[in-house]
C-alpha cells in the first residue's frame, strides 16, 4: 500500500482548513481509506488536531477508516428494502461479521456499508457484494452466503 | 447603563453585554447547559432560551446582546415548555442508571429535571450504548451519559490548548470522541481533569482508587501513609456544604488519622523541599550558562504537553520531580529505612487536587525496581467519598497536627496550591541564594491572582530577571510560542496546567464558579500573612532532612532520590 500522500498536499500550498475535506477525499482515493498514519500527517500539514479532523470526517458517510477487505458487501437501506426487512438483514450481517457498517473485519475479508438504495427495489431487501446482486436476503441467508465467499477465499488463498 | 425590562420589572444592563449575563446580574436564574464563562457562547443547546417582545422566535439568552428598552420574559409558560423538552429530549437516551452512577445527586441534568418537575419518561428513544474508556491512568469517559453540550471539547480546545476530544459522526450517532475513537490513553490527552470539571452529568470521571485504598487501609500487614497537596484543607469541607474558602488543615489529618492511615505527612513540607532544589537548580542554570528560562515541572499534565507538543523544550523543564513524588521517593526510601520497615510494606497514599497525579504516580520514572513512589493517587473528590463511607463526622472531629518527619511547612510550601505560588516561593528562596539574606518584602504581588499569564522583572543583587506565571496550557502555548521567537528577558516560568492551579485543578469539588475560586485562593493567601514562616529554606524539618540524610541540595542523595529526567513522547495521536 502507497501511504506516500506528500504528492497530494504539495497540490494545496498555504492550506487552510476549508481545504481539509478536499485533501480528505483525495488522499482516501488514492490509498482507499483514511489510515491513521495519512491523518496524522494531514493534521501536521493544516495544523488541525486528529480529533478534529476524525471529527469533520465522521460527519459524512463517505469516509472510511480502515483498509477495505477483498469483499465489499453493500446493504441497501432504500424505502422499498427497508419496507422489506432491511434492518433486520443489516443487523444480522453486522452479528454475522461482527463490524459495523464502516469497518472491516479482522481478517480483512468483508468491509461493511449501507448505501441509500442500489436501484434494484424490485429485488428487495437486496445486497451486493463485489458488485453481485443478492436477492430477497433473509437473515437465514446472510451465513451462507457470507460462507460462500469465505470458501472462495480460502481456495484462492490455497493457490497462492 | 441601558434599561430592559425582565418579566415586567425594570432591570439595568451593560451595554454589548449578552441578556443572560444581564439577568444573572439581576439575580434572575435561567438554566444553561452549553454555556461556559468566559468562552465564546456557541448558542448551540437553547436551555437558556427567553421570550423577547417583537422577536417570534425564542432568543437564546446566553448568545443575544441586549438592546435599550428590551423586554423580556424569562419564565413564561411558553419559554418553561420549550425548555421542559429540551431536558425530556435529553433524557430520551439517557441510560437512567443514577443510583449507580458517581454524579448522583450532582448531576446537572438530574437537578434539571427535578427544577422542570419532570416525573415521567415522555420521549423513549433508543439508548445508544457506547463502551466504557477505561484506558486512562486518570480519567473515565461514559459516552452512554454524554448529553452533547460541548463542554468537554470546548475546554480542551481552548483553555488547555490540547483538542483531544471533538465531536464525531452525525445526528443521532453523533458522540464526543478521541482521534478514531482509540482509547484516551493514546490520544493527546494530558490527563489535566478539566473537562471532568465541566462535565454537567457522569458522563466524565476520575478513574477511582477509592477501593484499592480501602483494602489497604482493611490489611494488617501494611503501614498505609497518606499525604495531602497544598490546596485539599482549603477545599475538603466544600464537599461536605461547606462555603467555600475554609481551610480544615487540623481537622483533615484528624479524619485520615480516624480512617486509619499510620502515618499524615503533608505534601507542603515537600512543596519546600522542592523549592530548596529548585531554586538552587535556578540558581546554577543562571550561573553555569544552563538551559534557560528554566520551567517547573510540579504539573504533570504540563509535563505530558510539553513531551508531546514541544519536546524541543524538554532541557527548560527543573528536573525537580513533583512534591508528590518527593515525599513519595522519600517515604519509601528515607522514612522505610529510618522505622525498621521494609517498602514494600509500605502503602503510600496521596490526596491531590489533581487527577493527572494519578497519570504521574504511575509513571515509569516514578518506579524503581517495582517500587512506587506513591501507590494510590485519590482526588478530593474521592477522598470525600471515603471519608462519608466510613461514617466520618468532621465536625465532632478536634485538629491534630500532621507527622514527623515530613509534617512541618512554610506558608511558601502551602502556596504552592494557587497559580504563582511556586513562582512566589522560589523566589523568596532563590533570592536567599543569591543575596544571602531573606527579601524585605516576601509578598510578590505581582504574580498573584487568577489572571492567566502574569509577568514580574526583578533585580536580584545586581542582575534583572524576569519571571513569568501562567495557567491553562493554552497560555503556556501562547508564552512559548513567543519564546520560541526568540523572547530572552524572561528566566523562569512557572506553569499549572489548570487555570487558576491546583485550587481549580481536575481532582477539586465540582464547580467552575469563579468566585469559589478566589476563595479559595484568598484563604491561602491569608495563612501566608497570619502565619510567621514564610521562606522553604526556614522549614526546620527541611533543614533536618539535608542535615541528617540529603546533605546538601542537587547533591548526589537529591539526584538520586528527587530528579529525574523526560523524554519525547512518539506514541501519541496529536
Ligand atoms: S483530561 Fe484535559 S486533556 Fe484530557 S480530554 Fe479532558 S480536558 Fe482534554
Ligand atoms: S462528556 Fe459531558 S461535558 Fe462532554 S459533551 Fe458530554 S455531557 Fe457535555
Ligand atoms: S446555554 Fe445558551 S444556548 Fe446553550
Amino acid at each position: 500500500m502507497n501511504t506516500d500522500i506528500q504528492h497530494i498536499l504539495t497540490k494545496y500550498p498555504n492550506a487552510q482548513r476549508d481545504d481539509l475535506i478536499p485533501i480528505l477525499q483525495e488522499v482516501q482515493e488514492f490509498i482507499g481509506f483514511l489510515s491513521r498514519e495519512a491523518v496524522v500527517i494531514i493534521g501536521k500539514y493544516l495544523k488541525l488536531p486528529t480529533s478534529k479532523i476524525y471529527g469533520v470526517a465522521t460527519f459524512y458517510n463517505q469516509f472510511r477508516f480502515q483498509a477495505p477487505g477483498l469483499y465489499t458487501i453493500q446493504v441497501c437501506r432504500g424505502t422499498a428494502c427497508h419496507v422489506k426487512g432491511s434492518l433486520k438483514v443489516l443487523e444480522a450481517m453486522q452479528r454475522e461479521l461482527n463490524i459495523k457498517p464502516g469497518e472491516t473485519t479482522r481478517d480483512g475479508l468483508f468491509s461493511l456499508e449501507v448505501v441509500a438504495c442500489i436501484g434494484a427495489c424490485g429485488l428487495a431487501p437486496v445486497i451486493s457484494i463485489d458488485g453481485e446482486f443478492y436477492a430477497g436476503v433473509t437473515q437465514d441467508k446472510i451465513k451462507n452466503i457470507i460462507d460462500s465467499y469465505r470458501r472462495k477465499a480460502e481456495k484462492i488463498e490455497a493457490n497462492a | 447603563m441601558i434599561q430592559i425590562e425582565v418579566n415586567n420589572k425594570p432591570v439595568q444592563a451593560r451595554e454589548g453585554e449578552m441578556i443572560l449575563s444581564a439577568l444573572n446580574r439581576a439575580g434572575i436564574r435561567v438554566p444553561t447547559l452549553c454555556f461556559m464563562e468566559n468562552l465564546f457562547p456557541s448558542g448551540a443547546c437553547r436551555m437558556c432560551v427567553v421570550e423577547v417582545e417583537g422577536q417570534r422566535n425564542l432568543i437564546p439568552s446566553c448568545a443575544f446582546p441586549v438592546a435599550d428598552g428590551m423586554k423580556i420574559k424569562t419564565h413564561s409558560p411558553r419559554v418553561v415548555k420549550a425548555r421542559k423538552t429540551i431536558i425530556e429530549l435529553l433524557l430520551a437516551n439517557h441510560p437512567n442508571d443514577c443510583l449507580y452512577c458517581s454524579r448522583s445527586g450532582n448531576c446537572e441534568l438530574q437537578n434539571l429535571s427535578e427544577e422542570f418537575g419532570i416525573t415521567q419518561h415522555r420521549f423513549k428513544g433508543t439508548t445508544a450504548v457506547y463502551p466504557l474508556d477505561t484506558s486512562s491512568l486518570s480519567i473515565v469517559r461514559d459516552p452512554s451519559k454524554c448529553i452533547l453540550c460541548g463542554r468537554c471539547v470546548r475546554v480542551c480546545e481552548e483553555v488547555q490548548g490540547v483538542s483531544a476530544i471533538d465531536f464525531a459522526g452525525r445526528g443521532s450517532t453523533s458522540s464526543v470522541e478521541t482521534a478514531f475513537g482509540e482509547g484516551l490513553n493514546v490520544s493527546s490527552c494530558i490527563n489535566c481533569g478539566q473537562c471532568i470539571m465541566v462535565c454537567p452529568t457522569g458522563a466524565l470521571t476520575e478513574r477511582s482508587r477509592i477501593n484499592d485504598v480501602l483494602d489497604a487501609l482493611d490489611d494488617p500487614e501494611k503501614v498505609v501513609v497518606v499525604q495531602h497537596a497544598p490546596s485539599i484543607s482549603v477545599t475538603l469541607a466544600e464537599e461536605f456544604g461547606t462555603k467555600p474558602g475554609k481551610d480544615i488543615a487540623g481537622i483533615m489529618v484528624a479524619a485520615f488519622r480516624q480512617l486509619g492511615f499510620d502515618r499524615v505527612f503533608d505534601t507542603s513540607f515537600s512543596a519546600d523541599l522542592t523549592i530548596m532544589e529548585e531554586a538552587s537548580e535556578l540558581v546554577q542554570r543562571i550561573t553555569n550558562g544552563g538551559k534557560l528560562p528554566m520551567m517547573t515541572s510540579c504539573s504533570p499534565g504540563w509535563i505530558k504537553y510539553v513531551e508531546q507538543f514541544y519536546p524541543d523544550f524538554i532541557d527548560n523543564i527543573s528536573s525537580c520531580k513533583s512534591p508528590q513524588q518527593m515525599l513519595g521517593a522519600l517515604i519509601k526510601h528515607f522514612f522505610a529505612q529510618r522505622e525498621g520497615i521494609s517498602p514494600d510494606k509500605i502503602y503510600s497514599v496521596s490526596v491531590m487536587p489533581c487527577t493527572a497525579k494519578k497519570f504521574e504516580g504511575d509513571r515509569p520514572e516514578m518506579i524503581h525496581d517495582n517500587v512506587a513512589d506513591v501507590d494510590a493517587v485519590l482526588t478530593t473528590r474521592e477522598m470525600a467519598k471515603i471519608l462519608r463511607m466510613r461514617g466520618i463526622d468532621l465536625n465532632s472531629l478536634e485538629p491534630d497536627t500532621a507527622d514527623s518527619p515530613f509534617g512541618m511547612r512554610s506558608t511558601a510550601g502551602k502556596l504552592f496550591g494557587a497559580t504563582g505560588g511556586v513562582m512566589e516561593a522560589a523566589l523568596r528562596t532563590a533570592y536567599y541564594l543569591i543575596t544571602g539574606s531573606d527579601m524585605d518584602d516576601y509578598k510578590i504581588q505581582d504574580v498573584r491572582g487568577l489572571k492567566g499569564h502574569k509577568e514580574v522583572h526583578l533585580t536580584i543583587g545586581d542582575t534583572e530577571f524576569g519571571f513569568a506565571v501562567v495557567s491553562g496550557l493554552d497560555n503556556a502555548r501562547q508564552l512559548l510560542e513567543e519564546i520560541r521567537m526568540g523572547r530572552s528577558d524572561i528566566h523562569f516560568i512557572e506553569v499549572m496546567t489548570c487555570p487558576g492551579g491546583c485550587i481549580a485543578g481536575g481532582g477539586q469539588p465540582h464547580s467552575t464558579d469563579i468566585k469559589a475560586i478566589r476563595q479559595r485562593m484568598q484563604k491561602l493567601y491569608s495563612i501566608d500573612r497570619d502565619e510567621r514562616v514564610h521562606f522553604s529554606h526556614k522549614n526546620t524539618e527541611v533543614q533536618r532532612l539535608y542535615d541528617e540524610f540529603l546533605g546538601k541540595p542537587l547533591g548526589e542523595k537529591s539526584h538520586h532520590l528527587l530528579h529525574t529526567k523526560y523524554v519525547k513522547r512518539e506514541e501519541v495521536l496529536l
